[in-house]
């Protein structure tokens, strides 16, 4: 049997992740009705391809409906069950879930009976609620609980004050049941116990909420709103009550920050009290229960705070606020409300569409992203449909009366009893505006003068700094190469090649306690933002304190420090200390510990209790912030790791209840880059003073590494900004916004670590494979600190060089270095075998040296075979791959090298991203194919054209990439060269940008889309997802599995890469090892394994990695800086400079000239591996590679570890091996299912023969829905196929379609077919566009303004790259991100319109939202700014506005127009063209610098070689 | 790193040698060091590599080349001349004799010219020396312990300054009248001057090292002297046994080795007293230089300077390629074809040639016959075989036998402490601690002969040793 909750192997339950569809449908006069119901069973029902099925393809994730209680169904049924209701709103009624257990049953009902009576209330009686669970799958049949309803007298009680009894009552008697039967009580539990509201739901598909509960059906049941939840959770283990909607809310999304809002609602806890709940309050307590959602604990905090006293919206507009950075218009009231409350409560970062509801109010919001989609329409008849997509509920034309959609950070709200919707300034300027917060925060707010002026740097005595230096294990390469580049540029330092240096518990060199810790990041359920084109959603301030009772409001509570970051310089940290204010009192307490004594383990541990103890002392006399500092490290004190100081004394006061009291600030000599300055607030520091870092930065200006003439202030300024912008890019990875938010919020995975390290001082961090302890780490400090302290002899250098990053002997171990690199080299180029087996020896051989995770794995051997019986080498290659290089990233000849050896021997290649040279579809002379197997698809969409995924076997989706998961990339312009620009059909010399999430990807579901998108774009090509290891990948796996994908690739975290931040080379992500074997496990639990296959990448080398790799479940293997050093690569680690001498990582011709690897060299090494894992199964007695797949069973740790850190390590979560009795699958079986049976597209096809076949001009008509997705890329596919790239001539097939069209309308539409859509679309209408054009109109009978009405949603036109389409209608966010040559026209676009455009041309016709041409380099846009305002809705990083002058502008821009109004009929379009004179004025033009340079330029090369341009042409005055 | 593609835009420029027609007349140095301006360029090149190939496999000392080379670059060369010096002893030695593998190792050589290592590490010592920033490093404490070492070459020296900084009290006791042993007297002065042994003496006697000359172990003073006055001993007496050709006519007097020779010339360079009755030179004479390899070369040098008449250089090995062939693959030390600054200098040098017999006219030898060699490779070993019809026969008024050496002489000390020999005849150790606790041995003694650079390495690892040994007994 499968178990929820429990941590199995490397599974942990809180890893589970869930993306949904929701709607909510509201009547806004409040006339109660049963259509309120079935409208939303009709939502429910319509967004059933966001939700996923299990396994078993019968059980559904989750589904459920709340509304008001339908007080004359429940009046009726309780006179029939023998009990009479009082008048509606004065009792309540629960919705209780138990155990199939009768007796346990009845024993929990008896607790909650006992609550009633405690409040004061009377059970009127228990009504069996109805179900037929014929309907259910068997996952959810084990886990169906026994349903009944409890209705409650208020006696005496009603409206706000008895819902404050029944929730007291419920909080009461679930801490009763977990006290009374702990795990056996866990089916006890209430969807929802109020006087107003009622919730239904269970673990089913959307259609079988409503075959479950006949209830629903019945014409009583009515209701004047309802809010409706389908989910899709990553992976399926039963449970009911994790579906929603939850008492007060549906969520769609995640709540990043999940594990730093839980510390921090306990470290309130204490100081909590309200007179709304008078001593009760400890029936409360917890308020977040352990096992609880990140939706439940975020509906558990928004019912406490309403339940208390604030608001609904009010409480939303705390947990979720918008973002009131220095960029946005908002009035000085509200963005005082939301400075207020950032001193109350973080936000609760991460994606979500919020719905909802206390029964008489419906609102929505989305986060300050805007990351998931919600839209609404209001009826003539006063009905609110609001929902995930468009058209989930079909009403004529003319009875919509508007259309909308929720902006980010904006919420919609319908107030039932004053019978109107209220606009979001309405409400939020109420709410802002209930308490003078403004003159609040002005009177109390601390902002200390001068602090943060222009921080100096330390003059610096150079005998101690080097002793220093040493004793806080600094080494000269991180002097040159982390420090150094910070204070030059402000940037952090970026480097190539991937990591292979040793984990840190593998090391033999102490390392610092950081090294031991990975950030987490966004992969797939929610996305990462980008820090610099999207930087302002995002914010570093925070305020440092005292916090008061989260349940009042007062102005004591902003009476906080402000910092507008968290770096300290150290002046500041002086001028803290001396500042002399009663709020603001300050005290240090010393983070060292004596080592003059026998035990230095027990001394450190003493230390440790001893900091907690002085922190809670200081806290006693009043200190508002604590210093923790180790300044006072000396010859007989040794420093305590500051993560260690800072951890422990952070949940140290969590545990008392004091984290509150105070601001914790840490002084320390240690930290220096940006991953320290990340988990130190990411274990709760609030600010961080690195002084021993500005010391070194005035050593290195003395020494002259920095210009004398450059301000030490500068230097400093310098410094501190790169690590902001660092921060501020670790957090976006992990899709956070705010540092008030991360700060604790313990987003990393230890590894290395044991248990009761990890569990007494970094509490709720993962650490699956146990490690070191405090002893180990004292052991640590001393080595630093003898190296300080201890005589050097006369003529060695002060500093050690390091090797962290680029190999020294003796220093750094590294996997790849001067033996294996030659030996390898030796053996491909010579065919030598010798070579390679000393190669392999050198990398496997790892009882001296420790590299890796597998090299402590140990075969158990089996019964040996001949090795003649063993599958053929030539066999075992065809699971070989090559690693997602783009050709951009490594040169033409390297990348057509790979191919064609890969093809050669059967196995794979991969295009990368960075698209394909069509020429190589055709096959050369010799049959050498270029072409490569696998096209990726990754975030920019390069090249990604119906042609090329025509032309795919496998289509790759890369979600992140082991060098650095959760970031975008960027080619600077000059590596743009006119080939790379063609083949990613942007503009020679304009800088390329990756975003850093796939914009069509923020969610699970979202995910399935572009799945289902690519199998239409190839109907029977293979689809596979590339995931990079951390803790929870697994569940990410099985939600991909469920998504229909073909194949999972686990990446690990040390794979190459062109370029990226070091921090995210050394310090994100985790080894293959882990997440291998966690996907293996967790989609064996889910029963998913058989339908997927698995692939691993990252630092594989040889046949023994892949023979380990295939036991732990891996079925097909990458190779990426293996296969370059068989061609040649040397690790030089400069291809971020594009200097490769050997023509790989280069665009540079007289490099390339240089390259001289050869197809034969890589088959070569593929088959030198291949015999390896060939001797390996005859030792191991395997005849057949797939019999090798999964049998884990067969690998043991290496039986003898005698090494000082590694001895701890403890794989057998690893070794896991999941209970396969019920005939799991353990390797891959079957196909997918096939889903694209049903696609209309099929139905086009059959009418479209002769447009496709014979080019003759066709025409098709048909009805569209919002279940119709993809339409047209099938038929695009079908167009390639039979006339080659070029399609068919323009508007040959033209495809009228009626209705609200699904997502993905149009994409990779090819070119001849033109798709007219009269209706709405949704998200990601027209992505990646291949030549076709399309026209979305408005129904002709709609009665209201197309410029402001919403026709088509989010995202529109992702990666298109040639085409058109005219929109007759406003689009919502990110129009046309990364669209790279398509012509659009639109009447009005949401915010972030233009995101990394590349090419095109884009002419908006009405408003748009904020940060327009964020990242864009290429391409133009016209729009329209009627209030003159557009400059401060537009990004200027990267373009300049010009009015509209040129002749050919004037007349392009008209022609445009004018052909929008052919194709959509356009009021608004008629109305400008009509007064063109007048319109033309209010028309500004929007140009990227790089590709105006560009364009000159072309320009003046076209006139020198033609003439034919008068050179009279006038000059534009530029005006900066 | 100095320039992104700095090897594109400059290109290596080797370092000039005088004119011959000038340099043949005197035994001054022969190079001609480049420009700052030069050396700034060439440390362009260097591409910092993330596995500098040429510190982690070419050089045995592991200097940091790159980061040298970026310090150059940058102009600091006297962080350069520190940090050089944490690795290497004598750069000013390696700097002018290394063969510099590091060079044959680094990573632009495998389709480019490599980075002029050595030579950039010749102008940060003499930058330094000039500068005045090397200076003594004396111990900061003396530790009270005596070591004795024996022979003053390369890796005597290395081991003694190792030691002395480390605090203890160093003699060096050397046979010869003057200190320096190979590089004294076995290099000769247009590749080595001589000042620049003293000039790195002056240091080592600053930082406490006694130098006793003239005093051969055994003889001088007894082994049991040593041993009782010393906690410990480092014998670094090198491999002086030569490699003899036993054919009919090795008994005529114009028949020397290689490093007689060679001792002579340095010996009248530095206005030493000679012992008169082997005084040979060359002087318009027919020399011919039996070794093909580097002592060969240096033989030719001299007898050039000397005056000969004509020198004939014949190695039994076939001519080497060109290019690098497969069997030392890069990064590997390569067999190819190299020409030195006294093959330029005029000599005929002829290979496969087998020398089998002198003929000579009274006590003096006139004639060497030989015949061509073929070797082919059976079972991984390489075979010789004469070829028949080929022999032919030359004249020479000088032969000098340059064919390497064997190991260190088995009499004196080695005998008297009955050491253990390993089966070449070096002394067997176990890091560098011979049969006998309390001697150690390093350089050519153990590893038989080799590289400057190598006895360099040699010596700091024995140091170190030696070093650990002193520490743990007591």
């Amino acid at each position: 049997m499968m178990q929820s909750g429990k941590n199995v192997g490397l599974y942990e339950p809180r890893r589970e992740h869930d993306g949904c569809g929701i709607g909510a449908v509201v009547n806004i006069n409040g006339q109660r009705d049963h259509s309120i119901i079935e409208y939303g069973k009709e939502i429910l029902i319509n967004l059933r391809h966001r939700g996923a099925a299990s396994a078993d393809e019968v059980t559904g994730d989750g589904a459920g409906i709340l509304f008001q209680i339908p007080h004359q169904f429940f009046q009726a049924e309780s006179s029939r069950l023998g009990f009479f209701l009082p008048e509606s709103s004065k009792y309540g009624v629960g919705m209780v879930f138990g155990s199939k257990d009768e007796e346990l049953r009845s024993k929990c009902d008896q607790i909650l009976d006992n609550c009633v009576g405690h409040y004061g209330m009377k059970v009127l009686g228990w009504r069996d609620v109805p179900t037929s669970n014929d309907c259910l799958g068997q996952i959810a049949l084990q886990a169906e609980p026994t349903i009944k309803q409890i209705f409650v007298d208020g006696a005496g009680l009603e409206g706000e004050s008895l819902e404050r009894a029944l929730y007291l009552a419920r909080k009461r008697s679930e801490k009763l049941v977990r006290k009374n039967f702990g795990q056996k009580g866990e089916d006890f539990y209430l969807t929802s116990f109020s006087c107003s509201t009622i919730c239904y739901k269970g673990m089913f598909m959307a259609w079988q909420l409503f075959a479950y509960y006949p209830d629903l059906a019945d014409e009583r049941v009515s209701s004047a709103l309802a809010i409706v939840h389908q989910r899709y959770s990553t992976n399926t283990f039963p449970s009911w009550r994790l579906a929603q909607p939850l008492r007060c809310v549906a969520h769609n999304g995640e709540i990043n920050t999940l594990s730093g809002n839980r510390n921090w609602m306990q470290a309130r806890q204490m100081k909590m009290s309200s007179e709304a709940f008078d001593d009760n309050i400890n029936d409360l307590f917890p308020i977040l229960s352990p096992q609880s959602s990140d939706s439940a604990c975020f509906d558990s905090v928004l019912e406490l705070l309403v339940r208390a006293g604030r608001s609904m919206p009010h409480s939303i507009m705390m947990m979720i606020p918008e973002a009131f950075g220095q960029s946005y218009h908002i009035s000085t009231d509200k963005r005082a409300f939301y400075e207020y409350h950032a001193s109350i409560m973080e936000p609760w970062d991460g994606p979500a569409a919020m719905l909802f509801t206390d029964g008489r109010i419906v609102g929505g919001t989305l986060d300050r992203n805007g990351l998931r989609p919600c839209r609404y329409l209001v009826t003539t008849d006063d009905v609110v449909i609001m929902s995930s997509e468009a058209g989930v509920v079909q009403f004529p034309p003319e009875k919509i009366r508007r259309k909308g959609r929720l902006q980010p950070g904006h919420m919609f709200f319908v107030d039932t009893v004053e019978r109107r919707i209220i606009s979001d300034n309405e409400i939020k300027s109420k709410i802002a505006r209930q308490k003078p917060y403004r003159r609040w925060l002005d009177e109390n707010r601390i902002e200390l003068r001068g602090l943060f002026d222009a921080p100096k740097l330390v003059n610096t005595d150079i005998q101690t700094l080097s002793q220093r230096l040493r004793l806080f294990g600094y080494t000269s390469e991180e002097l040159k190469t982390i420090l150094l580049p910070m204070a030059l540029n402000g940037q952090e330092p970026v480097g190539s090649m991937g990591n292979d240096v040793p984990l840190a518990v593998l090391s033999d060199r102490p390392k610092l306690l950081f090294n031991y810790f990975k950030q987490l990041f966004a992969q797939v359920t929610n996305p990462a933002i980008d820090p610099l084109r999207e930087g302002l959603v995002m914010s570093l301030m925070n305020f440092v304190g005292k916090k008061l009772n989260i349940l009042a409001e007062t102005p004591e509570h902003c009476r906080q420090l402000k910092l507008p970051h968290p770096i300290l310089a150290n002046e500041d940290i002086d001028r803290l200390r001396t500042a002399k204010r009663k709020d603001l009192k300050t005290a240090s307490i010393s983070a060292v510990f004596d080592i003059n004594v026998p035990n230095v383990a027990a001394s450190l541990r003493q230390a440790l209790v001893g900091l907690v103890n002085s922190a809670r002392q200081a806290i006693d006399k009043g200190a508002s912030l604590i210093i923790i500092s180790d300044r006072q490290a000396s010859q007989t004190k040794a420093p305590i790791p500051s993560l260690l100081a800072t951890a422990t004394v952070h949940h140290g006061l969590l545990n008392r209840g004091l984290r509150g009291e105070a601001g914790l600030i840490v002084e320390s000599a240690e930290p220096r880059e940006v991953m320290h300055f990340c988990l130190l607030c990411g274990y709760g520091a609030n600010a961080i003073n690195p002084y021993l870092a500005f010391e070194t930065l005035d050593y290195l200006q003395q020494e002259g590494e920095l210009s004398p003439d450059t301000e030490s202030s500068q230097i400093a300024d310098n410094y501190i900004a790169a690590i902001k912008k660092g921060i501020l890019k670790t957090m976006s990875k992990m899709g956070i916004s705010t540092l008030r938010s991360y700060t604790g919020a313990q987003l990393f995975e230890a590894i290395g670590l044991n248990r009761s390290l990890v569990d007494q001082y970094f509490t709720g961090t993962s650490s699956r494979i146990g490690g070191i302890g405090l002893a180990e780490i004292a052991q640590e400090i001393i080595a630093r600190h003898s190296a300080a302290f201890e005589q050097r002899p006369s003529g060695t250098l002060e500093l050690d060089f390091g090797g962290e990053y680029y190999f020294r002997h003796n220093g750094q171990e590294h996997l790849w270095n001067p033996v294996t690199i030659a030996k390898l080299q030796q053996g491909v180029k010579y065919n030598d075998k010798q070579a390679y087996d000393d190669y392999a020896e050198a990398v496997n051989q790892q009882a001296k040296k420790l590299y890796t995770l597998r090299g402590l794995f140990e075969f158990i051997p089996g019964k040996a075979i001949p090795i003649e019986q063993v599958e053929p080498a030539s066999e075992i290659v065809k699971r070989f791959c090559t690693g997602a290089m783009s050709h951009g990233s490594i040169s033409k000849e390297a990348h057509e090298c790979l191919a064609v050896a890969m093809n050669r021997i059967g196995g794979m290649s991969n295009t990368g991203e960075g698209g394909e040279d069509p020429s190589r579809y055709i096959t050369d002379s010799n049959g050498d194919s270029k072409n490569c197997a696998i096209k990726q698809v990754a975030s920019g969409r390069f090249g990604v054209t119906i042609n090329y995924l025509s032309h795919a076997k496998e289509i790759q989706i890369k979600i992140a990439q082991g060098a650095k998961p959760g970031e975008g990339g960027q080619l600077p312009g000059h590596k743009v060269t006119e080939e790379i620009a063609a083949l990613r059909y942007s503009t020679p010399s304009v800088t390329l940008i990756s975003p850093p999430p796939h914009h069509d990807i923020y969610s699970i579901e979202d995910l399935a889309q572009l799945i289902y998108d690519l199998k239409c774009s190839n109907p029977g090509v293979k689809v596979s997802v590339k995931l990079v290891a951390e803790v929870g990948v697994g569940t990410i796996a099985a939600g991909v599995a469920k998504g229909n994908a073909d194949e999972v690739l686990i990446s690990g975290h040390d794979g190459g890469t062109g370029a990226s931040p070091l921090s995210s080379i050394k310090h994100t992500g985790c080894p293959w090892e882990l997440g291998l074997a966690e996907t293996q496990q967790v989609l064996i639990m889910n029963k998913l394994r058989d339908r997927i296959r698995l692939q691993v990448d990252g630092q594989i080398k040889t046949g023994r990695d892949v023979v380990v790799a295939a036991l732990l479940g891996a079925e097909r293997f990458g190779f990426g800086t293996a296969a370059l050093v068989a061609l040649g690569c040397t690790l030089l680690r400069k291809c971020h400079e594009g200097a490769c001498p050997f023509g790989i990582g280069t665009q540079d011709p007289e490099l390339r000239k240089r390259f001289a690897g050869k197809p034969e060299d890589v088959e070569r090494f593929m088959y030198f591996v291949a015999e390896e894992v060939r001797r390996i199964m005859s030792q191991l007695g395997f005849e057949k590679f797939e019999d090798m797949v999964g049998r884990v069973d067969r690998l043991q740790t290496t039986t003898a570890i005698d090494h000082w850190k590694a001895k701890g390590l403890d794989f057998s979560a690893v070794f896991h091996q999941p209970d396969v009795s019920e005939k799991s699958a353990v390797r891959f079986f079957d196909a997918q299912p096939s889903r694209l049976t049903d696609h209309l597209d099929w139905k086009i096809l059959e009418q479209a023969k002769p447009a496709i076949e014979q080019g003759r001009k066709t025409t098709i008509e048909m009805a569209i829905r919002n279940t119709n997705r993809t339409v047209g890329a099938i038929v695009s596919n079908q167009i390639i196929k039979t006339c080659g790239e070029k399609g068919l001539p323009d508007d040959t097939l033209r495809i009228v379609l009626q209705g609200s069209a699904g997502q993905s309308f149009g994409a990779f539409l090819a070119p001849g077919v033109t798709l007219n859509l009269v209706g709405e679309g949704n998200d990601y209408l027209g992505k990646g566009l291949s030549g076709g054009r399309i026209v979305v109109k408005m129904p002709e009978n709609s009665p209201f303004m197309s410029h402001e009405n919403i026709i088509v949603g989010n995202t529109v036109l992702y990666g298109a790259t040639s085409g058109e389409v005219f929109i007759n209608g406003m689009a919502g966010e990110r129009f046309c991100v990364r669209n790279s040559g398509v012509t659009a026209v639109v009447e009005g676009i949401g915010d972030h319109g233009c995101e990394y455009m590349t090419g095109g041309l884009v002419v908006v016709l009405g408003k748009t939202g904020c940060n327009f041409a964020a990242g864009m380099s290429g391409g133009l846009a016209y729009v329209l700014d009627e209030v003159q305002l557009f400059d401060t809705m537009c990004n200027l990083d990267m373009v300049e506005l010009e009015n509209v002058w040129k002749e050919e502008d004037k007349n392009l821009l008209f022609d445009l127009i004018q052909r929008h109004f052919q194709w959509t009929q356009s009021a608004r379009s008629r109305y400008i063209l009509d007064a063109w004179p007048d319109m033309l004025g209010r028309f500004v033009k929007v140009v990227p610098i790089d590709y105006r340079r560009v364009l000159e330029k072309m320009r003046a090369a076209e006139q020198r070689d033609t003439e034919t341009i008068p050179a009279t042409e006038e000059v534009f005055p530029w005006v900066k | 790193m100095g320039e992104v593609k700095g090897f594109l835009k400059y290109k290596r420029r080797e370092v000039p040698y005088r004119p011959v027609k000038e340099r043949i007349h005197d035994f001054a140095e022969l190079d001609l060091p480049l420009t700052p301006e030069q050396i700034h360029q060439q440390t362009a090149r260097c591409m910092d590599c993330g596995i500098p190939f040429c510190h982690a496999t070419g050089c045995p000392l592991k200097n940091c080349i790159p980061d040298l080379n970026e310090l150059v670059y940058k102009g600091k060369w006297r962080q350069a001349c520190e940090l050089l010096h944490s690795t290497n002893n004598f750069p000013e030695i390696t700097g002018r004799v290394c063969p510099a593998p590091c060079e044959t190792a680094c990573t632009l050589s495998i389709n480019d010219e490599p980075v002029l290592i050595r030579h950039i590490e010749f102008q940060i010592v003499e930058h330094g020396f000039k500068q005045g920033w090397i200076k003594p490093l004396p111990a900061k404490r003396k530790t009270g312990r005596k070591v004795a070492v024996v022979g003053s070459g390369p890796a005597g020296l290395v081991v003694a300054q190792q030691l002395a900084r480390a605090g203890h009290s160093v003699v060096v006791f050397e046979k010869d009248e003057q200190i320096g042993g190979l590089l004294r007297y076995g290099i000769p002065d247009f590749k080595l001057a001589k000042s620049i042994i003293y000039r790195r003496l002056e240091q080592m006697i600053a930082e406490g090292i006694d130098f006793q000359t003239g005093i051969s172990v055994g003889e001088d003073i007894s082994t049991r002297y040593l041993k009782k006055r010393f906690d410990c001993v480092c014998l670094t007496m090198g491999a002086s046994q030569p490699r003899d050709l036993n054919i009919p006519g090795r008994g005529y007097e114009n028949i020397l080795f290689a490093m007689d020779y060679l001792k002579t010339q340095n010996k009248l360079c530095a206005n030493e007293p000679v012992d008169e009755s082997p005084l040979i030179t060359a002087k318009n004479k027919i020399v011919a230089v039996i070794g093909g390899g580097d002592t060969g070369s240096d033989c030719v040098g001299t007898a050039q300077r000397q005056g000969a008449k004509q020198i004939y250089q014949l190695e039994i090995l076939p001519q080497p390629p060109d290019a690098r062939p497969p069997d030392t693959p890069w990064p590997m030390w390569p067999r190819i074809m190299r020409t030195t600054s006294s093959h330029e200098e005029g000599c005929q040098r002829r290979w496969s040639v087998m020398t089998k017999k002198f003929s000579g006219v009274e006590t003096r030898v006139t004639r060497l016959h030989c015949c061509q060699v073929e070797w082919t490779r059976e079972n991984g070993d390489w075979k010789m075989k004469e070829l028949s019809g080929t022999d032919f026969t030359l004249e020479a008024d000088i032969v000098l036998l340059a064919m390497g050496f064997l190991h260190v002489t088995h009499n004196g000390i080695v005998n008297e402490l009955g050491l253990k020999i390993d089966k070449p005849g070096n002394l067997a150790v176990n890091n560098y601690q011979t049969s006998e606790p309390s001697v150690f041995a390093a350089g050519d003694t153990v590893n038989g002969t080799s590289l400057v650079v190598r006895a360099i390495d040699s010596g700091r690892q024995a140091a170190a040793a030696i070093e650990d040994w002193l520490r743990t007994c007591s």
